[in-house]
């Protein structure tokens, strides 16, 4: 009776695996075949159109003036915006993670709201404060300055909507190291800025880092809040990925591609070195958990 | 005690680590100077027009049947991504096989990549000569340029957000209860229907409405696939662009406001779904 009830449960195991394994390998084929169709084909599209016509097409897409001056437009909005938001990050955090106070997850709340605005609205709220209809319009006419389709306007847009990056990637971490280590470095007479520069920093260099580097991607990727407030002139105001809209408008696909293919290396580099991070930080913490040995 | 700390609003518990004032007053500054202070002019200029102007400029047929496609598109892409985000995160948590990490990052390609990169991308491929266009053509299958090809682009761009929030709970889900529902007779299904949907069911929820807030802001994807024809396949954003090049800045402001409003009722309703979360976990 033993035996054969056993036999039972084996043979009811055996069909519960095989219909197990049967399951697991449709459900991984459905996830692979879902990515691959959204983002593995269009990321290789990108690479294969831009080489399509050869090296040479995609060298002189890239090495023509407009492209030349869209690359460096890009370049300036990110070296100007990117370093502001890590410092705006590194402030909010250490006063928001450091203290306690009343509306602090109010205050979350409102760093985090570029998330949540489209972005032609963020590139809308600069034109009607600084257009010409704006409220600062005609005052910034009289005194013969330009922000909205100028590039004072494209680095403020881009601030606006990289805002919250690095903040949002240094409050969890902060949070869960608390103030121990601080409080001990100020009971040892530390400034307030030795203490950030050798106790917070160190803790929190890898979060930084990776907040940075999505901020800078985005900063460089930004399309729409840019475009409302750009005005699109060739040469002058055209970061890269409003060159890329012209470039594909004008049906001049080779070159689009060669220079979107810029900016999705940025975020496979991006990506890549977010995994490379997530790895150290699994390893930096891991030696916490293990026994103090020294 | 606790009145009269709440009639000291921003006050600090004692603390030895200096900098409190500095830091939270920059934080404020800076975080009005560049967010609070440009988004109340929006505000300020709706007010400017009145209610009547303001229900003339979102009423009329145009920016109705925009606000339309935008809501149902955001919508429908929302759906698909929360099936599907939730076969990823599921496959990403539970099994092992080669390539796993990769598969994984490749999550995050929709946050990295440009949108205007994924829009000339996603027309490109399903454009009637598209690699996967071309399939579809002989059943008069038209996708890239109709509102099929506004879905696509805003299912690329919600790809990853009901993956990266039903993850971490999935990870942290126990399971013994599985385990325990099994021995006790439940199938498969039983056992995903009544044991791990209750507690994955707030994340799902929270990762679809953010998939969902995200769709209906989304500009740079969709202009290039969705053809953009008044009345047809014209979304609410594009509508704010096109009248701005007008210099109808009222009716820009107008539809703006409408989809802002729409926006801070999806973001109380994820702090909510949120919190409820957070209260069922503790009660575990």
């Amino acid at each position: 009776m033993n035996a054969l009830f056993s036999i039972a449960a084996d043979q009811r195991r055996e069909i519960v695996s095989a219909r197990r394994k049967t399951g697991r390998a449709a459900l991984i084929a459905i996830a692979l075949a879902f990515l691959g169709l959204f983002v593995v084909l269009p990321l290789l599209l990108v690479f294969l159109q831009a080489f399509a016509h050869g090296w040479e097409a995609y060298v002189e897409a890239l090495t023509e003036p407009d492209a030349v001056s869209a690359i460096q437009l890009t370049l300036i909005t990110a070296v100007i915006s990117v370093p502001l938001n890590m410092v705006f990050g590194l402030v909010a955090s250490w006063a928001i993670t450091k203290f306690e106070f009343r509306g602090k997850s109010f205050l979350i709340t409102l760093i985090d709201l570029p998330f949540s605005v489209s972005p032609v609205i963020s590139g809308l709220v600069f034109v009607l404060m600084f257009g010409l209809q704006g409220w600062l319009g005609p005052w910034l006419r009289d005194n013969d300055l330009q922000i909205i389709f100028a590039v004072p306007g494209i680095v403020l847009a881009t601030v606006f909507v990289t805002f919250p990056f690095v903040a949002r990637e240094l409050i969890p971490i902060m949070q869960e190291q608390g103030t121990l280590e601080e409080e001990a470095a100020f009971t040892l007479n530390a400034s307030g800025l030795q203490t950030f520069w050798y106790v917070t920093l160190p803790n929190v260099k890898w979060a930084l880092l990776y907040g940075v580097l999505l901020c800078n991607a985005r900063a460089m990727g930004e399309f729409g809040a840019v475009s409302v407030v750009s005005g699109h002139v060739r040469g002058l105001t055209n970061t890269m990925p409003l060159h890329v809209e012209i470039l594909y408008n004008e049906y001049n696909f080779v070159a689009a591609f060669a220079v979107a293919s810029l900016l999705a290396m940025l975020a496979i580099i991006t990506l890549a070195l977010k995994t490379l991070l997530e790895w150290k930080l699994s390893r930096d913490r891991a030696p916490d958990s293990a026994p103090a040995g020294d | 005690m606790t009145q009269t700390i709440s009639r000291i609003p921003f006050r600090a518990q004692p603390s030895v680590i200096p900098g409190f004032g500095l830091t939270l007053g920059l934080t404020v500054f800076w975080l009005s100077l560049i967010v609070l202070v440009p988004l109340s002019s929006l505000f300020l200029k709706s007010a400017t027009l009145g209610w009547d102007a303001f229900w003339a400029a979102i009423s009329t047929p145009r920016v109705v049947h925009a606000l339309r496609v935008s809501f149902s598109t955001a919508a429908i892409a929302a759906g698909i991504n929360t099936v599907f985000g939730l076969i990823v995160a599921w496959v990403l948590v539970r099994y092992r096989f080669p390539g796993r990490r990769i598969v994984d990052a490749l999550v995050d390609i929709p946050f990295a990549l440009p949108t205007a990169i994924a829009g000339i991308a996603l027309t490109t491929l399903w454009a009637e000569n598209g690699w996967l266009g071309a399939l579809l053509a002989p059943f008069g299958i038209k996708v890239a340029f109709t509102p099929a090809g506004i879905v696509i682009a805003l299912i690329f761009i919600g790809l990853p957000f009901v993956v990266r929030t039903v993850q971490p709970v999935l990870e942290d889900f126990e399971r013994e209860a599985e385990d325990a529902a099994e021995s006790l007779g439940a199938n498969p299904w039983q056992v995903f229907t009544k044991v791990i949907w209750p507690s994955i069911m707030p994340a799902t929820l929270t990762g679809m409405a953010l998939a969902f807030a995200r769709a209906l802001g989304e500009y740079g994807s969709v202009i290039f696939i969705a053809g953009n024809l008044p009345m047809k396949s014209e979304i609410a954003p594009l509508l704010i662009v096109i009248k701005l090049e007008e210099f109808a800045y009222a009716e820009a402001t107008a539809i703006a406001v409408t989809m802002l409003i729409a926006s801070f009722i999806l973001l109380l309703c994820i702090n909510i779904l949120q919190r409820w979360a957070e209260r069922r976990e503790r009660r575990r």
